[in-house]
């Protein structure tokens, strides 16, 4: 069952109109990778989903019962949090708030936390603080605070931009398990090879747009993605 | 010089302003913090200008009690800029440059223009630099900052993950279902009464020190949000009460005296952090 659909959508901001004529349906379980040029709007797109900015005419429609409450969702990292005075611990907490029932974290959102960090290995690293860690371990932080707030989907804006390709493989297979464990997974990208192993659809943004499953994608456009 | 401070401690107005000033110093440094990391360290002093125009208007209309004025305006130019701000033509930092000098330079204009004080330049020295103002501090003014110091401290406690979450990271909180608009406006109506609170301890323009150096120097020697946040109370607290005792021993006006006191500190932390960096 679809879990969001996406009807004539039209995405912009400022007023500025970026993409028009979107229709695409996304069920529980998919994994749908997101391909484009810079400044394409793949990022305006998924900030859209999210709620974060208003389409500019069209309709998203949510169904399955899902909720803004569990939704994750892995930012690309701002220049503020680079130098933030943080634990990682207090990051990862962070991402249960959308959990929280009254004020303060119950435990077994801290035992959530705690959880996650150690899905994505970074369990030792709890009392260290977030400014002092490398570019990769900064972006696992954000994964762990994603996953404390997804129950039913992840969105990811380049999750392995800024990594190294094994730091980067670690991720995606992160990501895949979550996956199979029936996360419906959305995932901006520039890496094809990860798009041809893991995604089951694509999105490509661009001069012409694409919505289909991989297989269509990869038959019409070569897994280079001619015009990429 | 013992003598003399038993000495001073025996008048009601020097213990009415060390409660004060510890209120407002603690207050202010608890959400200096989120003001700092979110780049919005000027916003205190642009609200204060507001807050100085507000004094002025009421000034003018001879309210005695310019709080009635001074509060409500500032609060909705706070909600306007923290809440607006981001989204507007003109961008934060401009815009609230904006709104700090012309508050200011209409707010000397009318008081010059209309004031029915014969002291126009003390008056206005007295809300800029918050000369004595905290020395003839009467005792409901006390009780209100008692009150509202408690209520400020109590809704930093109780929305302390929520701010947290709001500072580090605005877009990921709205995403996830977090309301984070509301803690927004609730943010900025503190924030501003903070500041109206504040002048009376330092004065307009002084007020954004309070705000700025705890949290910077804290940010120097420690790495988590939490010891950050209680270090900043705690040196806002200790530089507020050395202030306000120096100035009590040399005469110097207490405002100065106190973000002198700040600027000591933050250079003892920023060493401190240097040094730590080095082992």
């Amino acid at each position: 069952m679809a879990q969001i659909i996406c009807e004539n959508l039209t995405l912009g901001y400022d007023g500025k109109t970026i993409l028009s004529g979107l229709n695409l349906s996304i069920e529980k379980g998919d994994y749908l990778c997101i391909v484009g040029d810079n400044g394409s709007g793949k990022t305006t797109f998924m900030k859209t989903l999210l709620g974060l900015l208003t389409p500019v005419s069209g309709k998203i429609i949510t169904c399955d019962g899902l909720e803004s409450v569990q939704i994750g969702y892995l930012p690309q990292q701002t220049q503020i949090q680079r130098d933030f005075p943080a634990s990682v611990y207090e990051i990862v907490l962070s991402g249960c708030l959308n959990k929280a029932r009254g004020l303060f974290y119950s435990k077994d959102l801290r035992q959530r936390a705690y959880d996650n960090m150690r899905k994505v290995a970074i369990g030792e690293l709890a009392k260290k603080s977030y400014r002092q860690l490398s570019g990769g371990q900064q972006q696992r932080v954000l994964l762990a605070r994603a996953l404390c707030a997804a129950d039913k989907m992840l969105l990811l804006d380049e999750p392995a931009s800024g990594l190294d390709p094994a730091a980067a493989q670690e991720m995606y297979s992160v990501i895949s398990s979550l996956n199979k464990d029936s996360m419906t997974i959305i995932m901006i990208t520039h890496d094809m090879a990860a798009v041809k192993k893991y995604a089951t659809h694509v999105l490509h943004i661009g001069s012409d747009v694409f919505f289909g499953e991989k297989a269509e994608y990869i038959s019409k456009y070569g897994i280079q993605g001619e015009g990429l | 010089m013992i003598d003399k401070l038993v000495y001073y401690f025996q008048f009601p107005f020097v213990i009415y302003a060390i409660i004060v000033g510890v209120l407002i110093s603690l207050c202010s440094s608890l959400f200096g913090v989120t003001l700092v990391l979110r780049r919005f360290s000027f916003i205190g002093d642009g609200l204060s200008h507001v807050a100085f125009l507000g004094v002025a208007v009421a000034a003018v209309l001879n309210i005695t009690d310019n709080m009635l004025i001074v509060m409500p305006v500032t609060v909705v130019c706070a909600v306007l800029v923290l809440c607006a701000g981001q989204n507007s033509k003109i961008k934060g930092d401009a815009s609230m440059a904006v709104l700090s000098v012309g508050a200011l330079a209409i707010g000397y204009l009318i008081l010059n223009i209309f004031s029915p004080s014969a002291n126009v330049s003390g008056d206005v020295c007295g809300t800029l630099f918050g000369s004595v103002s905290i020395l003839t501090l009467k005792g409901y003014e006390v009780f209100l900052c008692v009150v509202v110091s408690a209520v400020v401290v109590l809704l930093f406690l109780m929305f302390y993950n929520r701010i947290f979450s709001v500072t580090f990271d605005e877009d990921f909180a709205r995403a996830t279902g977090v309301h984070a608009g509301v803690y927004n406006i609730v943010m900025a109506v503190v924030i501003a009464v903070i500041i109206v609170l504040g002048m009376k301890l330092v004065g307009s323009l002084l007020i954004s020190a309070l705000i700025i150096f705890p949290a910077l120097s804290a940010m120097r020697l420690f790495n988590s949000y939490r010891s950050v946040t209680m270090f900043s109370a705690a040196f806002s607290v200790v530089c507020s009460i050395t202030g306000i005792i120096a100035a009590l021993l040399t005469g110097a006006p207490v405002g100065s005296a106190v973000v002198a006191a700040d600027i000591v500190g933050f250079a003892v932390c920023a060493a401190g952090g240097a040094i730590a960096k080095r082992i």
